[in-house]
Parts: structure tokens; C-alpha cells; sequence
């Protein structure tokens, strides 16, 4: 059974779109997304339906809410000085695997 | 920091920064300290968490005093030998079986599918409930759709049903439904799990907040994760947090798709043709809203009505020898591990499973299997 | 049971485990005198032989090509018939090849224009590879029989040094010509089932010229050559490592992969590291000659992205261990395919 994998909406046609998944593209239907598609907006399928709109915003909290989690914790700061300095360095990208 | 350039926006949906990932993992080994018990065991839910722990080669750099144990989270390894048996029985029957990869070498109580299959019954591999249908209106025959999967597998099959099944398909439904598996593992006596990572897509449909009372009722820290390598790191910090602050609340990590109420869309039509049902998950015993049952509305999309199924002469022979050695129930319990089954990598693999657990892609025998059977490189390297 | 004991299933094809244990068990038995001492023989199950004939040895090999369909994204069954086995001749370090034959076994009822196709791409490639057709067979079988068409090419060819898949040592740097996974992907996507749309092509070509740049440049220094074929990446190291018993590292994020192949790799569960190729080779480099080898490949059309993936060590024989880059694992040999056949 498949992930759920997130892509990006490049066509609609009634209840169906057609995702790009970075290079690949597959058939989602939207019958069950919880909020209206539109062309360019990413979805998370699972089992060629589209179970989720995933806001744009929401990517650049996710990282927020992953510093936030390293930078606190009461006990002061879990990241290491060299891991942050690495990070602010790099201008923190993630990795491009190809 | 969402960026104009929609191809680096696009690759950050991916969370697979190695420099964050060791600073996660280096922030567990930190709170692990703190805590001071070893070991400090967490449990997940999820075939898919397992899949991404073991592809990811985490639990070779986890500290040694935390265990991230898998429990009841394969839906194909709780399939219960007679829902098996349904299935091969129909096949047997003359009736077209389609069904998920997964299914088609479980083992039922004589022979899996596959074995079926070679011995000219028709069973049809499909990656979507919708290739189901697909299927359906291309063959001329009557087609039965074994549906395997939890929540989130099952709100496809609820979707395909409510466009109207063709007239020649129905549905065997074996799907599960997971809180009330969570709820048994963690009443299990003397279980020594300190917090629950819970699956991040079947939360994006049921939302978080089911957890609520679940943590309320065990006392017990959930966290709701992710399945990129960052997400599951970052779920495994907060939990830790959890544990160590003594908290027993529940916590998002996956607010891209996760939010407290879910997909209420996904919710009403998962309710719509289903509804909970006591059932026997394999290897665990009866659990109580285990399993998602066709709504009596929908009797007529229902396999189990629209045919005499007779599994008595495959039950009849009663389990095989080996199969009684099998640990996987255990093993899904999350008692147990793998490793510690006489059967695992001898008389048990990949190529002649004897429990679920070594078939499923989410098994957790198969995935230490596929990856090696040294998850954390003990002894290797 | 599905392959059991007594009868031979998808899986002894699919060149894993399962294929491996078959041949041990099967093929090897009683077919005793390999080539002369010295030589590459069947009990090394090898790409090919290489038997000495005088101050040379004659490398052969052979292949049969069963896939469907028969013609894909990238190729078909006629260059990948040629490819497979110029590129064995290859990676057995025999890059300029003497004579190919060609057996075609045919359904009844196969199209003509088809198999006219099917031969214009036999002769392209066999130009391409400067690898001469010179003798061949054809039969057809009742419709039914046989699926489509089946292909058999065997390949002669010398060379003054054959190079083994078994001659790693620790330290050797392991080199791969290029992206990974590509064929297997392109004929996953192929069929219908998956209803994949995307830009995934069979990397199908043969690759004699290209290692004889490699050979030319590090000499010596490549002490092991290996096509990796069914079971990908994966199963020819696995290979390499059991039979020249070292151990050997992948870093993960060195392994070059096409985004189109990880895109749908990442759909499908599959990992792309044991996904046919059919136009790449991995090579075990003295570390002093690997610059030189990489430099060579990488001013080669088809070698563009090679890339250092790893090294091998004295350490855990037999294994192939990734570095993931969150974590480590080991990447275990791929068994029985459940998936269509790809090549």
C-alpha cells in the first residue's frame, strides 16, 4: 500500500486532478479533500484519492515548528553551537537529492 | 521560510535536511539523559513510521537507552485468518478477487491468495480503490474488491461506494479502524510503553483530537507525526519532552495535514458506509470497534451478502504446525520483536512467510527482514 | 505454495536470492570442468567465461530477454537484447566485441511490422556497438506457448586481462557510471496498472566504449566490474561483495538518481537501488586510480554523472551497508520480485 505523498495540482478536470510529484504525474480524484482544490495548491494523496489540502503556509510553520523544537526545552538550547552555525551558513535549504 | 521559488517551496514539503536531522538526534540523546531510565520505550502504530524508521537507518543512531517499539499497525497483519479464508474462498469459487499487493500472499489457513491464484483462480493486484471500479466495468464477470487498510484506506473504499458501484463488483471489507487497537495495547497489563506516536495520515482523516481521551484515559503522552525523516524526528523529540515534563497530552507535529477535527468531508463519508464493529484482529484477539463494517444501507454493495461464503473446508484443517510457533502476535503487540522468534529468517522469510508479519510491507518482520534483520546494525557494523 | 519446492517460480528469474540458490543448486550441478585453471568459469557465475586461448582469453557470454512489454519508453527488446550482452562482455573487461549471435523464438500471430521493427533496432544497436550479428536462429511456437517473443543473444569477444566481479579489496572505491534504476522504473511505468505519466525512460544502451575509457584510464586499478541488471544497484554489489568477501559502504546521497525515477520510486514504495539498469556499471577503483576513472567517464556522453558511491572495507564481509544520511542501515538483497518482468 502506498504512503501518502504530497504533489503539486497541475490540471482539474471535474472531481479529478493531475499531480506532479516532482517530475511524475498521476491521477488524484478530490471526492473526499477537506477543502476546495485549485491548480497550483498541494495535496496529500493516499490510494489515488486526495485526503488533504496542504496549505503553502504551512510548509514554512513545519520548519518553524521544528527550530522552535530544537531552540527550546527548558533546559536550554538542544542544537548544538556548530549545527546552528551550520545551518545559518547554508542559508538553510534542505537537501537537493538529484 | 516559504521561498518565491515554487521549486525550493516544493522541495521543503520533503523535510529531508541531514543537518536538522542530526540536530534532532542529538537532541534525543540529550532528553533521553535527562529522563535518566533506561530504556525509555515508545510505541507507533504505523507500518508506514516503521517503513520510514528502518529505510532511514534511524534506529542505528537512536541512543541505546530509547526503544521506538512497533505495535498493531499493519492492517494486513491484523487481517484475520478467516478474512483470509473469505477471500480465497471466493476465488476458489470462480469469483474475480482484486485486492491491495499486500494481500495476495498472507497466508490463510491453508493457502494465501497467490497460492490460489496458481492454481488458476483470478485475483487482480490494484493500487487504488478506483482501478477497482476500473476493473469492474472492463471485466464481464463479477468482481469482489478485498479491502484491506485502516481508516485511511477505508475512506477510498467508502468514496468508490458512494459513486455507485458498478453492478458487478462488491465489497469484502477487512478494513480496521486503529484508537481501539491503541486503547487494548496500552491497557495491556505491566506494558512498559511511555508514550504513543501516533500515524500522521489516518490523524489527517479521524484529526487529533480522538487522542484526547485516550491520553486522558492511560495518563499516557501522544504525539501525531509525520512520516519524512524530520517529521519522524521531531515527533520522537516532542514525545520524549512529553515524557520527561510528565505531560500526558497530546501534541501535533504534523500541522500540515493534521488538524483537531481532521477532514470532515473524509469523516462523513467514512461514516456514511461504515460503522465499527467488534472484531478478531490476528494474532491480538477480539478488539471491540476493531474493524469497519458496510453499514446495512449498503448491504447491497456487500460481498459478504451477495454470496454464500464457505470457508469451512479451509478452516477444517485447522492451523499448521509451524504457524503455532509464530510470534507475530506478539510481535504486533509490540511485546516482542522480530528477532526474538525462533521462525524469523529460518523457516519464516520473505519467500515462505509463515505469520502476516513477514508478508505485509508494513510488517514489521518484513521490514527488519527487507532491511537486513539488524536494525540497528548490532553486530554488523 | 506459490515457487515452492518442486516448482520453479517468478521469483528464481528474478535475480535475487531465490535465482541464486537455483543456479547453485541446479544449474551448477554436474556440470563440472569449467574453464581451463586460471579462467572464469560457471561455478563463478560471473557475467560471462573467460577461457585462455593462448596469450588472450576468449570472453563469451549469453542472454535470454523475455520482457514485456516489448517495446518502451527508451528501447525495446531488440536493443536491450544487444546491450545486455555487449555489456557483459564489458564489465568481463572484453569492450571490443567479435561476434553476436541472435535466436528469436516467436509467437504465432506476432506482427510483422513488430518484429520488423524489433530487427532495425537489433541492427542499430549492433552498430552502435560496433558488436556484428553474425549468426542466429529463428523458430515460432504455436500461439500461447510462448509470450510474444523471446530473444537470445550470445556474445565473443577478447581481451588481454578479464576483469572479475569478485576482485574487490578493502579500501577499493566503488564507481557508478551513471543514474540508477532508470529501466526498471521505465518499464514499471510502462504498464497500465500504474498509471504513471512522467518522463521515465529505459536507460538501455550498450556501454563497451564507455568502459574502455575507464579501462584505459585506471588500468589495473579497476579490479572488479559488475552491470548491474535485475535486482539493480543492490544485488550486483551484494554479489561483488560476497564473492571478493569485503564489505562495502553506499553513502546514499552519492547515488545518482534522476528525480523523475525518485518521484516515482517515492509513489510506489520502491527503492530505486534495486531497479534494473541497462546501461550503467559499477566499478571497484584502486583509491590512487579513481580520479583518473571518473574523469575518463565523466568526458563520455553516457558517463556524464558518474559518481563515487562508496568504498569497500575489512569490515563486515558480505554486507552492504547504506549510509542513509539521517541514519544507517543495511541494504539487504532484494528476493523474489513481485513485479512485472523488466528485462
Amino acid at each position: 500500500m502506498c504512503l501518502g505523498v504530497p504533489g503539486k495540482v497541475v490540471a482539474i478536470d471535474g472531481n479529478c486532478a493531475t499531480v506532479d510529484f516532482w517530475g511524475v504525474r498521476r491521477q488524484v480524484l478530490l471526492d473526499v479533500v477537506d477543502e476546495p482544490v485549485a491548480v497550483g495548491d498541494y495535496v496529500l494523496n493516499h490510494v489515488g484519492y486526495a485526503i488533504r489540502r496542504i496549505p503553502e503556509s504551512e510548509i514554512g510553520e513545519t520548519l518553524a515548528l521544528f527550530e522552535e523544537l530544537l531552540a527550546q526545552d527548558g533546559s536550554g538550547d538542544l542544537m548544538a553551537a556548530d549545527v546552528r552555525a551550520e545551518i545559518a551558513g547554508t542559508g538553510a535549504g534542505p537537501d537537493d537529492q538529484s | 521560510m516559504t521561498s518565491p521559488d515554487p521549486h525550493a517551496a516544493f522541495r521543503e514539503l520533503k523535510f529531508r535536511d541531514p543537518v536538522r536531522a542530526r540536530a534532532m538526534i542529538e537532541a534525543l540523546g540529550r532528553l533521553t539523559a535527562a529522563i535518566g531510565r533506561s530504556p525509555v520505550s515508545l510505541m507507533h502504530v504505523c507500518g508506514s513510521h516503521e517503513q520510514a524508521i528502518a529505510k532511514y537507518g534511524l534506529r542505528a543512531v537512536l541512543p541505546s537507552a530509547l526503544k521506538v517499539i512497533m505495535g498493531p499497525g499493519c492492517p494486513v497483519c491484523v487481517t484475520d485468518t478467516r478474512e483470509v479464508d473469505e477471500g480465497v474462498a471466493l476465488a476458489r469459487q470462480g469469483v474475480h478477487i482484486a485486492t491491495y499487493g499486500d494481500m495476495l500472499r498472507v497466508p490463510g489457513t491453508v493457502m494465501s491468495l497467490a497460492d490460489a491464484q496458481a492454481d488458476g483462480a483470478k485475483v487482480h493486484i490494484v493500487y487504488s480503490a478506483g482501478q477497482a471500479v476500473e476493473l469492474a466495468r472492463r471485466l464481464d464477470a463479477p468482481l469482489v474488491f478485498f479491502a484491506t487498510g485502516f481508516e485511511t484506506t477505508a475512506v477510498a473504499t467508502a468514496a468508490i461506494v458512494l459513486q455507485g458501484l458498478p453492478a458487478n463488483l462488491s465489497i469484502l471489507s477487512a478494513h480496521k479502524y486503529i484508537p481501539p487497537a491503541m486503547d487494548l495495547v496500552a491497557a495491556t497489563p505491566g506494558l512498559a510503553v511511555e508514550g504513543f506516536l501516533a500515524a500522521g495520515h489516518a490523524a489527517t482523516i479521524t484529526g487529533w483530537g480522538v487522542f484526547e481521551p485516550f491520553a486522558a484515559r492511560h495518563r499516557l503522552p501522544v504525539v501525531v507525526a509525520g512520516f519524512e525523516p524530520l517529521d519522524i524526528l521531531a515527533g520522537l523529540v516532542k514525545l520524549l519532552e512529553l515524557v520527561r515534563n510528565g505531560t500526558p497530552e497530546v501534541a501535533n507535529m504534523y500541522p500540515r495535514c493534521v488538524t483537531r477535527a481532521g477532514n470532515l468531508r473524509a469523516q462523513e463519508a467514512l461514516w456514511e458506509v461504515f460503522e465499527p464493529a467488534t472484531g478478531r484482529w490476528r494474532g491480538i484477539a477480539d478488539v471491540a470497534g476493531g474493524n469497519l463494517a458496510l453499514r446495512e444501507k449498503y448491504a447491497g454493495a456487500d460481498a459478504r451478502r451477495r454470496y454464500v461464503i464457505d470457508v469451512e473446508p479451509l478452516a477444517r484443517h485447522g492451523s499448521r504446525a509451524l504457524a503455532e510457533s509464530c510470534l507475530c502476535g506478539s510481535i504486533m503487540a509490540g511485546i516482542k520483536s522480530p528477532t526474538d522468534c525462533p521462525l524469523f529468517g529460518a523457516a519464516c522469510t520473505p519467500e515462505h512467510p509463515v505469520g502476516a508479519c513477514m508478508v505485509s510491507s508494513e510488517g514489521t518482520c518484513k521490514i527488519w527482514h527487507q532491511y537486513g534483520g539488524y536494525p540497528d546494525l548490532g553486530g554488523v557494523a | 505454495m506459490n515457487g515452492g519446492e518442486d516448482r520453479i517460480g517468478l521469483k528464481h528469474g528474478a535475480g535475487g536470492r531465490a535465482m541464486r540458490a537455483l543456479i547453485e543448486e541446479v544449474c551448477l550441478r554436474g556440470l563440472a570442468g569449467s574453464a581451463a585453471a586460471g579462467g572464469i568459469g560457471l561455478a563463478a557465475m560471473d557475467d560471462g567465461a573467460a577461457i585462455q586461448v593462448g596469450d588472450r582469453w576468449l570472453v563469451v557470454t549469453t542472454d535470454s530477454h523475455v520482457v514485456q512489454p516489448i517495446f518502451f519508453p527508451g528501447g525495446d527488446i531488440g536493443r536491450l537484447a544487444v546491450s545486455g550482452t555487449v555489456n557483459d562482455l564489458a564489465v568481463m573487461g572484453a569492450t571490443e566485441v567479435t561476434a553476436l549471435t541472435c535466436s528469436l523464438i516467436i509467437e504465432e500471430g506476432f506482427s510483422r511490422t513488430d518484429l520488423e521493427r524489433v530487427y532495425a533496432s537489433l541492427r542499430a544497436a549492433s552498430e552502435e556497438a560496433g558488436a556484428p550479428i553474425v549468426t542466429g536462429d529463428t523458430k515460432v511456437m504455436g500461439r500461447g506457448e510462448i509470450d510474444g517473443l523471446v530473444l537470445n543473444t550470445a556474445g565473443v569477444a577478447f581481451c588481454s586481462r578479464p576483469v572479475p566481479d569478485a576482485g574487490l579489496a578493502p579500501g577499493d572505491a566503488l564507481i557508478v557510471t551513471g543514474t540508477i534504476g532508470d529501466h526498471g522504473m521505465a518499464i514499471l511505468a510502462a504498464r497500465h496498472a500504474l498509471s504513471l505519466d512522467g518522463d521515465l525512460s529505459s536507460d538501455v544502451a550498450p556501454i563497451n566504449g564507455l568502459v574502455r575509457a575507464a579501462l584505459d584510464a585506471g588500468g589495473d586499478g579497476i579490479t572488479a566490474m559488475k552491470d548491474p541488471t535485475r535486482g539493480g544497484l543492490s544485488s550486483a554489489l551484494h554479489e561483488m561483495a560476497a564473492k571478493s568477501r569485503v564489505g562495502v559502504i553506499v553513502e546514499e546521497a552519492a547515488v545518482p538518481v534522476r528525480p523523475e525515477v525518485r518521484a516515482a520510486a517515492d509513489l510506489l514504495g520502491i527503492d530505486p537501488l534495486v531497479m534494473a539498469c541497462e546501461g550503467k556499471a559499477i566499478l571497484g577503483v584502486r583509491p590512487g586510480a579513481a580520479e583518473a576513472v571518473l574523469t575518463a567517464l565523466r568526458a563520455h556522453p553516457l558517463g556524464r554523472v558518474a559518481a563515487r558511491i562508496g568504498r569497500c572495507t575489512d569490515r563486515h564481509p558480505g554486507a552492504v551497508v547504506l549510509d542513509t544520511g539521517y541514519g544507517r542501515r543495511i541494504l539487504a538483497e532484494p528476493e523474489g520480485e513481485p513485479l512485472p518482468r523488466i528485462c
